[in-house]
């Protein structure tokens, strides 16, 4: 059986995520929206602390689907962002990227995917579409 | 103060092309720890924020009082080192929900040709100010 057939689980892949991986996206993807580095704008917005952008999670989704299906061209990804990543000033938020093979169709395979942090889930309907 | 609802349907382009480098693609691979020498497939964030950025700018809605909702990205073909990306966002929806604005936007972007290389939908949560 092919690692993306139907039904088949991917292995959850752990990250962490800390006040430095933040700065670091900041000047990457030029999002420098200060609530995803400074305690008191994000708690002025009503936000329980520095919170990871969204497309940081997103992103780590992104890896963990190349590392999945080995670099498979991505034609659908995204996902909604049901609940804040709040990263701490020490040590980091751990993200567990989930899934299995949801359908394998016409050339294009369907991951199903569950994404947690502390065991909560982050993104609602996240989804991704591969080429193989 | 709330957005202004005759918004539905306006664009906004990103105010500038943007070469995807191997700079560039290296330092958001590297700050997400995205694996192999392929463009990240949330790269395309890079420039809808561009074009998020003037629409913020164009309505003086500050940037710490937005939080990322959703965001999809379908993609018509790989993004490769050497494309010269376009973006323009336009607002595709407004509501209100418990005192926040949800706006509802889609960005197109395109390479040199014109082609369309990825489309993207995205919901931006607006906390209005004030008691803040």
């Amino acid at each position: 059986m092919s690692a993306l057939a139907a039904g088949a689980a991917l292995e959850p892949k752990t990250f962490t995520v800390t006040r430095a991986d933040l700065v670091a996206y900041a000047d990457a993807s030029g999002d420098h929206n200060p609530i995803h580095q400074d305690e008191e704008v994000a708690r002025s917005v009503g936000l329980p602390g520095v919170i990871a952008h969204g497309m940081y999670t997103l992103a780590l989704v992104g890896r963990a689907v190349a590392e999945w299906t080995g670099g498979a061209e991505v034609v659908d990804l995204g996902a909604k962002f049901t609940s804040p990543v709040v990263v701490p000033a020490e040590g980091g938020a751990e993200i567990v990227v989930g899934g299995s093979v949801k359908s394998v169709a016409d050339g294009l395979t369907t991951l199903a995917l569950e994404v947690t942090c502390e065991g909560q889930k982050v993104l609602g309907m996240p989804k991704a579409v591969v080429r193989a | 103060m709330p957005v202004d609802p005759s918004l539905v349907g306006r664009q906004f382009p990103a105010p500038a092309p943007l070469t995807v480098t191997p700079e560039r693609v290296g330092a958001f691979a590297a700050a997400v720890g995205h694996p192999g020498g392929d463009v990240p497939p949330t790269f395309p964030i890079v420039l809808a924020f561009d074009a998020m950025t003037a629409f913020l700018d164009a309505e003086q809605i500050d940037l710490h009082r937005i939080v990322h909702g959703e965001q999809r990205f379908a993609y018509a073909r790989p993004l490769a080192a050497g494309d010269e990306l376009r973006a323009t966002l336009t607002v595709t929806g407004l509501r209100q929900i418990g005192g926040a604005d949800i706006i509802a936007t889609a960005s197109e972007i395109t390479d040199a040709t014109g082609a369309v290389v990825c489309t993207g939908k995205a919901t931006l949560v607006h906390s209005a100010g004030g008691a803040a």
